[in-house]
């Protein structure tokens, strides 16, 4: 399916208390068979001690392993409409495969590249726009949005890209996620979208929170881009893309916090103190029920995100705003909750409790915060500010 | 041989055909859907139901309720048809399946559950009232008491659990009962709560005679038949359907749309937060209801009944502070013997207050996250020094 790119500012307001749109929020076996296809090469090259051996040596990204996932499973194609050389699936199994990611706190540019690239593309109407949605479907250049992870839907879109005319752009833009793996930055400048080749856009790696998904600074001067839409268009495009990429980022934080309680069920269980698994303390049995509670829960409200994606509902910026609110806390709370849990062996640098946290909490910040997403709630909802 | 669908839509429409709902007396109209296998679809034949799949009922439902059909106001009845229905359609013999089921789904026999105890709550398996066979009349003699017996004061049946063999453990020498609440010997004494109300009882139980007859699954085994009580209570919250912003969040959003007087910047925090995670219960409820329909249950059941106590507490108690000068005042305080509890009519005081009980009843809240770390989660059992002992070698 061609993801429709629905631009925020204009979004169609739920009315309260508006009949929700039925949704389907279990998986198909389509998406069971992905899940398990993904999860079993991940298992096999992409794990705990791979990741963060990858993150020592300052290149996180794999590209071979990237190969596999986004060309042989096919995964970097899903969002991509078959015409165009990728899956046609949807936002459903685009999500399941984040959720595998997350669980594995994979350095891999899914979801900048399969996703808010793709979106942004799939958003564009000039002709450049298909030869590189089929290059990124096939797996064989990675492209990123060069803005801020931190945009979020909802909010004003920056232009600090100049066009000295004739797509010869100028400026700067911070904190770009996974602009080192990319080959192709998607720049938003005042007079449009341009496809920019990474190599002359000098991105500088800084220093992240989340060692698995490497941030860059942009420096553009006077480069040459490739216009891609005009600005109305490019806007729409950027816009639509992070709506879709932050209901998808709920299902990456699910992937987070199930490993986190996956793996903090297991270490309590097995280790004792005071001649007894610390598991049998019922103050930590009640914390970790709590804690299932909230995981299922994030289920239900990633999947909600996808299917309202998926089907283009109106519904869709609603459920996004709902999950993103959700999602991010329990990714964070999981996290923190198994470093706390695991104990001294938790605040060490060779368990992997610590990439998760890290992930999770900059995840929270990524395309908005929950408190971003309870104020677009508030306008959806119509439930307005004193 | 399944019942589809289709057919089923057959003989709603054949039902409402010969028993037109505005010329049918209520009564008379439940009597029939129940003989038309109509009232709860799973059951078998001839016990208000057609062995169809449990799915199908909710379309029964609707297209009833859509014709006008009366109901049988499941609020009024529903421990008899939450709790007392499916445990006597598993353990019941025939009899008492044909005596008791069609009544019950009627409405026209309200049932109770004696259970709690003063010294039993959580610890049911503890309870303590006594039942004694007298063996020439074939009658079991009950004396004890129970306690916080919700409906006792309009019930004519109960469920009750009593101690049959005080020399075994407390989970094996325990039978179940079905106790007729106009007998001699039961006396219901009215507890007042933090309400006002009076809307659970004392009960306490002397010399009561009941049949042999009465008595539901083997003697000694009522500790497995109150286990499929139990879990049908526990279960019975999070199938159902809730419209988006439905349930307790529904008036609390209601005065925020009306009343712009009393927003302030923290209300409206507090407001969303519980906002987003009352959608998400809905939503999570609604996969669960999903995942029965696929046959593919999976244990969230076990959680939602935690998630609304707690969401049903926090949300009540933000819409009396959101109320101000308001939230100070209550409704009525006279001691009255309600029904039904209602929650949606009647003002925030009374909902704050009665959601209190939300994470008591049932199952208190704790109990339900050692069965969630437990029997989910695969943490290591509560340790327990109890199980072994006999009952009546037991600290009290
Ligand atoms: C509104 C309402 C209606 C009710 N209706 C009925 C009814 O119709 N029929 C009936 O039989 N009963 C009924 N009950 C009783 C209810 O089932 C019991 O109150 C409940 O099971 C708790 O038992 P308890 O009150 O003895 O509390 P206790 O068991 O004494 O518990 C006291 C506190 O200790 C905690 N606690 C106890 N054991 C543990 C443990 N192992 N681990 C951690 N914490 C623990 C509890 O969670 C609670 O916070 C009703 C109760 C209420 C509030």
């Amino acid at each position: 399916m061609t993801a429709s790119p629905a631009s925020p500012a204009s979004l169609p307001v739920t009315a309260p208390p508006g009949p929700a749109a039925p949704l389907d929020l279990l998986y198909s076996e389509t998406e069971e068979g992905l899940r398990a296809a993904v999860r079993s090469l991940l298992a096999d090259r992409c794990d705990a001690a791979a990741v963060l051996a990858r993150a020592e040596s300052g290149t996180p990204h794999d590209p071979a392993l990237w190969h596999t996932l986004a060309a042989d499973i096919g995964a970097a194609g899903l969002l991509v409409p078959e015409k165009l050389g990728g899956q046609g699936a949807s936002h459903r199994e685009a999500a399941v495969v984040l959720e595998e990611l997350g669980r594995a706190v994979a350095p891999l540019p899914y979801l900048t590249s399969s996703v808010l690239a793709t979106e942004i593309l799939l958003g564009c109407d000039t002709p450049d726009v298909a030869p590189l949605l089929r290059e990124l479907a096939a797996g064989r250049r990675v492209c990123v949005p060069a803005v801020p992870l931190t945009l979020a839907p909802g909010a004003p879109l920056p232009a600090p890209v100049k066009d000295a005319g004739g797509g010869v752009l100028t400026g700067t833009v911070t904190s770009v996620a996974d602009a080192a793996a990319a080959d192709v930055l998607l720049v938003l400048a005042d007079t449009g979208l341009y496809a920019v080749p990474a190599a002359s856009a000098a991105p500088t790696p800084l220093v992240p929170l989340d060692l698995t998904r490497p941030l860059a600074r942009i420096t553009l001067d006077a480069a040459a881009g490739t216009r891609l839409a005009d600005p109305a268009t490019a806007r729409a495009a950027v816009a639509g893309a992070l709506l879709s990429g932050a209901g998808l980022l709920a299902s990456e934080q699910l992937g987070i916090a199930e490993w986190c309680l996956t793996r903090t069920v297991a270490h309590v269980r097995e280790r004792h103190q005071f001649n007894r698994p610390v598991g049998s303390f019922q103050a930590l049995k009640h914390r970790l029920a709590r804690l299932w509670l909230d995981v299922a829960s994030a289920r239900a409200a990633a999947r909600a995100a996808a299917d309202a994606l998926a089907t283009g509902s109106p519904d869709a910026p609603l459920t996004v705003a709902v999950a993103q609110a959700y999602c991010s806390g329990v990714a964070v709370r999981a996290a923190e909750e198994c470093v706390q849990l695991h104990g001294g062996t938790g605040m060490t640098w060779e368990h992997p409790a610590h990439l998760y946290l890290k992930r999770a909490k900059a995840d929270s910040l990524a395309l908005g915060t929950a408190g971003h997403h309870r104020g677009l709630v508030a306008d959806f909802a119509e439930l307005p500010a004193p | 041989m399944t019942v589809t669908a289709e057919e089923l839509r057959t003989r709603v429409r054949d039902l409402l055909a010969a028993h037109p709902v505005d010329r049918t007396a209520s009564a008379d109209f439940l009597r029939a859907r129940f003989d038309a296998g109509l009232a709860w679809v799973h059951y078998p034949e001839g016990l208000g139901g057609l062995g169809a799949p449990r799915s199908l009922q909710a379309a029964v439902d609707a297209e009833l309720a859509a014709a006008g059909a009366p109901d049988n106001d499941p609020r009024r009845i529903g421990i008899g048809l939450g709790m007392a229905a499916p445990t006597i359609l598993a353990y019941g013999t025939d009899e008492q399946k044909r005596r008791f089921l069609r009544p019950l789904w009627v409405g026209e026999e309200v049932w109770c559950q004696l259970f709690s105890e003063p010294g039993a709550g959580s610890d049911l398996a503890a309870l303590g009232t006594r039942a004694v066979l007298d063996e020439q009349a074939g009658e079991w003699v009950v004396d004890g008491q129970k306690v916080w017996t919700s409906s006792a004061h309009t019930a004519r049946w109960a469920i009750l659990i009593a101690r049959t063999d005080p020399t075994l453990p407390k989970h094996r020498g325990i039978t179940y009962f079905l106790c007729d609440m106009h007998d001699p010997g039961v006396e219901v004494r009215p507890l007042r709560q933090i309400t006002g109300e009076a809307e659970f009882n004392e009960v306490f139980l002397t010399g009561v005679r009941i049949p042999d007859a009465h008595r539901l699954g083997p003697v000694g085994d009522g500790w497995a038949v109150a286990r499929t009580t139990l879990m049908n209570e526990r279960v019975s919250i999070g199938g159902m359907r809730i419209p988006r912003e439905g349930g307790m969040i529904a008036p609390v959003a209601a005065a925020w749309r009306g009343r712009p007087e009393l927003r302030t910047h923290a209300l409206h925090q507090r407001l969303l937060e519980l906002w987003v995670e009352a959608e998400v219960a809905r939503l999570t409820g609604e996969r669960l209801r999903q995942q029965l329909v696929a046959g593919q249950p999976g244990p969230e059941g076990s959680g939602m009944k935690l998630t609304f106590a707690r969401l049903n507490q926090e949300i009540s108690g933000l819409e009396v502070e959101l109320l101000g000068e308001e939230g100070l005042l209550y409704e009525d305080w006279t001691m009255r013997r309600p029904e039904l509890v209602d929650f949606t009519g009647r003002d925030a005081g009374y909902r704050y207050l009665r959601a209190k009980g939300n994470s008591i009843e049932g199952g208190t809240s704790e109990i339900l996250l050692n069965i969630v770390a437990e029997r989910v989660l695969g943490l290591p059992p509560e340790p327990r020094d109890d199980k072994d002992l006999a009952w009546k070698d037991l600290a009290r």
